[in-house]
């Protein structure tokens, strides 16, 4: 592709933890939803893993929390480029729920739900071996709700629409089964390394 | 990538699910003040949007970095040129340069038009309620029923401190169309104030779609004065604003 005509070298030093097409947003944190802010109510809010599983499992808001604690410390990627560096999210692993769970045999991929209605679609290699979470809490506080609280899906090494907010379940699949976005012309996978924005990159 | 690729959004698919980059040349640059710049493209291979979809534009340097953000089109689809609204944003590294230094006859490279849910079918009656440079899509929505002859199917309520910092506040004239300023009378004579519900309230309509631009501030406030109001929250289709330099 041709170059910008007067659009000078990068401003900033390249920072090795940005992938392609990518910017840093420094101490902000921008909030992109397709839908209102929803009240969460936690009397009656539950976290539930069903589909193809063996043990059907849920948990109410106390019961997660008594789960074992778990912390990533990283970086997160949007697909409307920014990323935010170096901060940390703390929850429960989805290798805990799972275990629990007890995927079966056919299960490959994971639908993740919200209290809205909206949904994304995973391979189930991407939320095992310590790449997911379920957070409650971003930097020692409360998870704001703009940003996905009370309990919201993390998943780091993906874009972030991933990482579903006000998480409520995932179903286990043997098929993929586009989620929102997903139907809406963005990528199966979405992996930031290979910059799968948009269906067909 | 794994599963299907088959877009099944509300309207049509658009150049997006090719996921091809192609070029516009810039026919026309306008600045409506200090703050923003209109550029109206000339777009080789162009599809179609639908209003409510945008386009990424990459700059690319010489040693290969590139910078790329999203803009809405502000133009209606019959529009010989795709016309998009970039807001300056301070340090802005893409609206900055757009603002500043592009002239006619500059090509740009382009991936578009994107985005399959905050697009109007062009069927049911919209209510559209933007903030600032969120009524953006809005207005090519407004243009686009206003090409059709059906100029009274899109409301457009719009909210700025003052008309100046509101795009396009000269379209946003007759039929059903608010202006509402929170620092100024508006041109029609609404006092200053935030909006509320008494703006939005004479323009409900049962079979109509709800769409709701601009800040999440903006929204939120936006979203509760309609769910006031009785609008289901889950009909309502909002698009939020970052800050994305």
């Amino acid at each position: 592709m041709a170059i910008t005509r007067g659009f000078g070298a990068r401003r900033r030093p390249a920072d090795e933890r940005l992938p392609p097409g990518q910017y840093d947003t420094g101490s902000g944190w921008p909030v992109l939803t397709a839908e209102l802010t929803p009240r969460v109510d936690l009397d009656s809010w539950t976290m539930t893993v069903d589909g193809l599983v063996d043990g059907l499992a849920s948990w109410t808001w106390e019961e997660i929390h008594a789960l074992p604690r778990s912390e990533y410390h990283g970086d997160i990627h949007c697909v409307t480029t920014w990323s935010k560096l170096g901060t940390w999210f703390a929850g429960v692993s989805v290798d805990t729920l799972l275990e629990q769970a007890r995927p079966g045999p056919l299960a490959r991929f994971v639908l993740a739900t919200s209290t809205t209605g909206y949904t994304t679609n995973l391979p189930l290699a991407d939320v095992t071996g310590g790449k997911a979470w379920v957070v409650w809490e971003h930097e020692g506080r409360p998870l704001p709700t703009e940003h996905g609280g009370p309990v919201r899906l993390l998943v780091p090494h993906l874009y972030f629409w991933k990482s579903a907010k006000w998480i409520t379940r995932l179903t286990l699949l043997d098929r993929d089964e586009p989620g929102f976005w997903e139907r809406n012309g963005y990528h199966d996978r979405g992996d930031p390394w290979r910059e799968q924005r948009y269906q067909g990159d | 990538m794994t599963g299907t690729s088959e877009p099944t959004g509300p309207t049509g698919t658009g150049g997006w699910a090719t996921g091809g980059w192609t070029t516009g040349t810039v026919q026309e640059v306008r600045r409506p003040g200090p703050g923003a710049v209109v550029l109206r493209l000339a777009v080789d291979a162009r599809d179609d949007h639908v209003p409510g979809q945008h386009y990424v534009v990459r700059l690319r340097a010489e040693d290969g970095y590139t910078a790329s953000r999203s803009y809405s089109v502000a133009s209606d689809p019959g529009d010989p040129l795709v016309e998009l609204y970039v807001e300056r944003l301070d340090d802005g590294e893409v609206s900055g340069f757009l603002a500043d230094v592009v002239e006619p006859g500059d090509r740009l490279e382009l991936r578009g038009p994107i985005g399959g849910w905050f697009v109007w079918d062009g069927v049911h009656p919209l209510l559209a309620v933007g903030g600032g440079s969120g009524v953006v899509p809005l207005v090519s929505m407004l243009r686009h029923a206003r090409a059709e002859q059906r100029p009274d199917d899109v409301c457009l309520v719009a909210a700025a401190r003052t008309a100046d910092r509101l795009p396009y506040a000269e379209e946003l004239v007759g039929g059903c169309q608010v202006v509402a300023l929170s620092g100024e009378p508006s041109p029609t004579g609404r006092p200053a104030g935030r909006l509320v519900e008494a703006d939005l309230a004479p323009l409900l309509r049962p079979d109509q779609q709800v769409f709701v631009c601009g800040s999440p501030g903006f929204a939120e406030h936006a979203g509760q004065l309609l769910v006031g109001l009785g609008v289901d929250p889950r009909t309502v289709r909002v698009e939020r604003f970052g800050p994305s330099g």
